[in-house]
């Protein structure tokens, strides 16, 4: 039942009063027939995504040669687009576990896009780590299955290693999660089509939706279901990301070799998260006219996120600083004046000034109302948090101890196709589910209507007689 | 399923939850209520138990970290010890993040499927619906015909509590 509610409390839908109306609003761009639009950009991506296995292929076939990188920086793009990729993989599984354990009213329109978000770019980061193997069909080395190697066993000292484990786990843990939450409102599509006469797509989403027919039961289980889920996505989702910094903060090299990493990147990633979220809301609620589930109030919310988390990086950017000039380590030091303003100045001065300058802009309420300037922000935001990553990774790498080893790295051809590629890749995969998937949580939004209007399929509430239309 | 059902169709989830208030009041055993989304607080009057999956889940996550340790203690400790720079293979701190990580997969993956299993969900299942629109925006409150013992005054809270329908759905087997 619903609760006792403050009439002053924020409205999470408007123009919307019955559930009827909420269930066709977001089963029109399935039931809708495929338009030119949609079939242009999912065209135009497929290609580049096809682009980017070509560059891949190339890769496989000669070798990681083929790649900019030398002695000095044997980490460069790949593993760059790996944690830019796995950070942008955050804000799904925060928005839909954190903020759910917080009963956060305003993740139930945006939870399912984000989610998906979260697969598409995990997929998409985990194909640098396999690629950089050199080997990839050598892959399931990195798992501790017995084999006839000795029988060779893998480090589990390593944070590589860590790392296996860690995105694997998150990946098949969101998976799930998205999967389950999916399963009533392909329910509701399988009920919805079959009512509209079309047989074959009742159907499959019939049978997507394991049977589903929504009773108490049904609901009592499920929910706690989602809750625990919640409760163990919710460390999950900081620890993959601790784990990816500790493939840098274990090690000894100066610039990575700090106790700050984890909470830092975590911080990173959401504000990278956030940012892709921005992104794309800004286009599915334009595209789908969705302005009535995903309102300004909650492009407003995600933009104060994006001003807080984006402040929390300028703050890690600056105490990074402050602690190696304190270290009084002779090579902390250089390093970060070389970061500064050694030959990658350019990377580092693209890194402040898109994730801690832009995203003060949004202090202002205009700015956060304002949808051009959101997603022109929101871009910064994304461009910031991928020159962080290369910052981190290459300006600690191309000046070692020795002097006589200092290098530059330059990305070749192949390198910046497979990372164009995994855009490609992502956006291919986001276009199939904004069509065919219900790209807002239908049964969650209809928990935000309170008191709902009289369907008008109900010609006259009177008990005792059928009165269906 | 081979059953009949007293059922009462509503358009309001508020006037469901008194609706099944006043039925659970006078003794009525509902089979079960039909909703498009969860109606918070109504299990009470279906006598619906609180679930023990989240304890199956701790279970699960107690079993995931006693795989991730014994796997990693055996490996290391005794089947293939590796010398890194001199450092202990057998380093406990080392396991942590491995350890966690294999807790939530078993806890989380292990709790879905049970769930999934006592549910009796598959990929396919047919669906029973008391009305095609139960999971868009109608309310069905069931009552199973054999446990009917007034039905009028079934009947009457269904309509004072304003159901827009009452009749009866039979399921047979095929």
């Amino acid at each position: 039942m619903s609760h006792v509610r403050s009439p002053i409390r924020q409205k999470w839908l408007t123009n919307t009063d019955t559930y009827g109306k909420i269930t066709e609003d977001i089963t029109r761009p399935i039931e809708a027939k495929p338009n030119m639009t949609w079939l242009f950009w999912t065209a135009v991506s497929g290609l580049v995504m096809l682009g980017g296995f070509a560059c891949i292929a190339w890769t496989v076939y000669k070798g990681i040669g083929t790649w900019g990188l030398n002695k000095t920086v044997g980490w460069a793009f790949d593993i760059t687009n790996f944690v830019f990729w796995v950070g942008i993989g955050h804000a799904g599984t925060l928005i839909s576990a954190v903020l759910l354990l917080f009963r956060q009213e305003w993740r139930n329109s945006i939870n399912r896009a984000s989610e998906a978000m979260t697969i598409f770019a995990v997929l998409c980061a985990g194909l640098f780590p396999i690629l950089h193997m050199g080997r990839p069909w050598l892959g399931l080395w990195f798992l501790p299955l017995p084999n006839t190697r000795g029988s060779l066993w893998v480090n589990f000292n390593s944070p590589l290693l860590w790392d296996v484990f860690a995105i694997s786990t998150y990946l098949s843990v969101s998976l799930v999660f998205w999967y389950l939450g999916m399963i009533p409102d392909f329910g509701t599509i399988r009920d919805r089509m079959a009512r509209g006469g079309k047989k074959l797509a009742s159907q499959i989403y019939g049978a997507l939706s394991f049977g589903w027919e929504g009773s108490s039961r049904n609901w009592s289980r499920y929910e706690i279901v989602s809750l625990i889920l919640a409760g163990l996505a919710t460390p999950l989702v900081l620890s993959v990301h601790s784990i990816v910094s500790m493939d840098f903060a274990t090690s000894v090299i100066p610039g990575w070799h700090t106790t700050i990493f984890p909470p830092y990147f975590v911080a990173g990633a959401i504000f990278s998260g956030f940012g892709m979220v921005q992104t794309l809301m800004i286009v599915t609620r334009k595209v789908y006219k969705l302005e009535d589930y995903i309102t300004m109030d909650h492009m407003e919310s995600i933009a104060k996120i994006v001003l807080a988390t984006g402040s929390l990086v300028g703050l890690a950017y600056t105490t990074e600083f402050f602690t190696a000039y304190y270290s009084g380590v002779l090579w902390e030091r250089y390093l970060f004046v070389n970061r500064m303003f050694g030959p990658y100045w350019w990377a580092y001065f693209a890194m402040f000034t898109c994730n801690v300058v832009t995203p003060q802009l949004f202090w202002s309420k205009k700015i956060r109302t304002n949808m051009v300037a959101t997603f022109i922000i929101s871009i910064f935001v994304n461009i910031g948090m991928w020159f962080e990553r290369f910052v981190i990774i290459v300006s600690s790498l191309h000046r070692d101890f020795l002097p006589s080893s200092w290098a530059m790295y330059t990305p070749t051809w192949v390198e910046a196709g497979i990372f164009i590629g995994t855009f490609g890749l992502f956006m291919f995969c986001f276009f199939l589910f904004s069509k065919y998937l219900p790209v807002i949580n239908m049964f969650e939004v209809k928990t935000l209507l309170h008191h709902p209007k009289k369907p008008d399929h109900i010609v006259e509430s009177v008990g005792g007689e059928t009165t269906n239309a | 399923m081979n059953k009949s059902f007293l059922i009462g169709k509503f358009w309001d989830p508020d006037k469901v939850f008194a609706a099944a208030k006043r039925l659970k009041e006078q003794g009525v055993m509902i089979y079960d209520i039909y909703s498009p989304f969860p109606i918070h607080e109504i299990e009470p009057f279906l006598n619906i138990k609180r679930t023990r999956l989240s304890v199956a889940s701790f279970i699960y996550g107690c079993l995931g970290f006693a795989t991730a340790v014994t796997m990693m203690s055996l490996l290391y400790g005794a089947v293939w010890p590796m010398n890194i720079g001199g450092k202990p293979s057998l380093a406990f701190p080392d396991f942590v993040p491995i350890t966690f990580e294999m807790t939530v997969l078993f806890a989380a993956h292990g709790m879905v499927i049970t769930f999934f299993i006592i549910g009796r969900y598959w990929p396919g299942k047919k669906a029973f619906l008391m009305d095609d629109r139960q999971t868009d925006d109608v309310f069905v409150v069931a009552i199973d015909q054999e446990k009917v013992a007034d039905e009028a005054a079934i009947r009457s809270v269904f309509e004072e509590e304003g159901a827009y329908e009452i009749t009866t759905k039979d399921f047979k087997d095929q």
